[in-house]
């Protein structure tokens, strides 16, 4: 099992040593986005709006967490149907689960090393430092992670079904989500009658703990319980989701299809 | 498809062969499990094929002039990567056999997709032949081959089914290369079986002097029928009424 993970794992690293394109997913668009949010957030600071920079700069590395993760699984299993890869990959002796899993550790290795070189970035020009997070953010991180691979699951399981036709979903879910998920304003900040949809959302409650924190409240433990509670029951639901759809696909035909379109 | 039902003896080279849409890419399709039957069994190497799909995909493999390898890999990271799928022990050596099997060695460090289309056939086949498989499900495989590689091809795959036994199951549009590769044929025609045996069983019974004269024939009336009868006279009726 751990040799077909680490076998599809590579297929995917493989592209990213000479692929511009992947490279850009992975470094100029995190960086794009935080040096236009990171000047947007200084012109704030002038107009004194308390804290803007740490919430937003904050917010940007999130978000690409979360964006990365997403992507990466859905990304990895489009690039197999152009490629007219896919059929290779379902007639060997995969399992659902092995796919599933390389996939979600590409895209957490995706999300930490873009991570990592916003964090870097941003205590350089801006003096944010994301160390200052606490113990909150591994976990917050990590419910990102989470929400990353059940959104990224649900997209590729639409994707497996409606071919290139959904295929806009893998850059549209996420933006999708972006406006419900507070990532850079406050619940509050939203209509009264969205906020219920808002709370639905484990990103929500990252972002809303991360404010808390950098505001210099305390640990955000019951906002961390209600996103990982969540997550468990995303991540359940998009399995369940998947596995049904993957059958459907099956029985209609549309998994052979999908090889030759 | 439509009460289909066949078997393949082991080391069999058996030829789906029918018209485009007649169902032979179908049929590949449900016996590797990308496609679920709405009716009826399907046992591959005496497996029920629902209860029992990783295991028979272990022994089996597939090759389609219509499926490609990632072209942005090298050859030998494809390989490794499908080595690693089919759990395939010491695979540097099992890369290095299967592109000298096929002849193309030299391809090692290229990227698939600056392989020519012979080349990159041949690299398919190489993947199909990484776990030494039992079955190999063999579409359309020298679609894209000029004649000399198409030869090449056809010599290597004989050798291997007659060292190793290797079950193949082998569609194609090329009749001679029928001839000279199957052991039994099937041929289909809007999903239905409509003549199965040895290409000499086959074309005695449909008094045809090739199976290509039998192939347009299946082509043009939708099923079987004594081909020296003209179109629409006895031989057709005669099947029509069946």
């Amino acid at each position: 099992m751990i040799g077909r993970i680490v076998g599809l794992l590579l297929r995917y690293l493989y592209l990213y040593r000479r692929s511009a394109a992947r490279v850009m997913g992975v470094v100029f668009w995190p960086v794009m986005d935080l040096l236009v949010w990171g000047f947007v957030t200084s012109y704030l600071e002038k107009a004194a709006v308390p804290q803007p920079v740490l919430f937003l700069l904050g917010a940007v590395i999130f978000w690409d967490v979360f964006y990365s993760s997403a992507q990466a699984i859905t990304l990895s299993i489009t690039e197999d149907i152009w490629g007219r890869n896919i059929l290779n990959v379902f007639v060997s002796p995969v399992r659902v689960s092995e796919l599933m899993i390389a996939t979600s550790a590409l895209g957490c290795l995706r999300a930490l090393a873009s991570a990592a070189l916003l964090s870097v970035l941003a205590a350089l020009f801006y003096g944010f430092h994301i160390a200052s997070l606490g113990l909150a953010l591994a976990p917050f991180l990590a419910s990102l992670l989470l929400f990353g691979w059940a959104v990224g699951m649900m997209t590729t399981a639409l994707i497996l079904r409606y071919g290139q036709a959904a295929e806009a979903l893998i850059w549209g879910v996420p933006f999708l989500i972006q406006p419900l998920s507070a990532a850079f304003y406050p619940v509050s900040v939203l209509p009264a009658w969205l906020r219920p949809v808002a709370l639905a959302i484990p990103a929500t409650h990252v972002f809303e703990g991360m404010r808390e924190v950098l505001a210099g409240g305390a640990f955000p433990a019951a906002r961390l319980a209600a996103a990982f509670a969540l997550n468990a029951a995303y991540l359940a639901g998009a399995s369940a989701f998947f596995v049904w759809m993957l059958g459907r696909v099956r029985e209609k035909g549309y998994l052979a299809r999908l090889g030759l379109e | 498809m439509d009460g289909l039902s066949f078997t393949v003896a082991r080391g069999e080279i058996f030829g789906l062969l029918g018209p485009n849409g007649a169902g032979k890419t179908t049929t590949i399709q449900l016996l590797l499990g990308l496609t679920t039957p709405t009716a009826g069994e399907i046992r591959v190497l005496g497996l029920p094929l629902l209860e029992n799909r990783r295991e028979i995909l272990q022994r089996c493999n597939f090759s389609s002039a219509y499926v490609s390898l990632p072209s942005n890999l090298t050859v030998r990271e494809n390989l490794e990567v499908f080595a690693r799928l089919y759990g395939v022990a010491d695979r540097r050596r099992r890369i290095a056999e299967v592109l000298e099997l096929f002849e193309i060695s030299d391809t090692l460090k290229r990227l698939t997709g600056a392989l020519s289309s012979g080349q990159a056939t041949r690299l398919n086949l190489c993947k199909a032949f990484l776990n030494d498989p039992e079955i190999l499900f063999l579409d359309e495989p020298t679609a894209s081959l000029d004649p000399d590689i198409a030869e090449k091809v056809r010599v290597t795959l004989q050798r291997i089914q007659r060292e190793r036994s290797v079950t193949m199951l082998y569609t194609s549009h090329n009749m001679r290369e029928v001839e000279i590769l199957c052991d039994r044929v099937l041929f289909l025609s809007r999903g239905r079986s409509v003549r199965e045996g040895t290409p000499a069983e086959v074309l005695a019974a449909s008094h045809a002097e090739s199976l290509e004269q039998l192939f347009i024939a299946i082509a043009r009336d939708g099923d079987v029928r004594d081909v020296s009868a003209p179109p629409g006279g006895p031989g057709g009726e005669k099947e029509a009424d069946r």
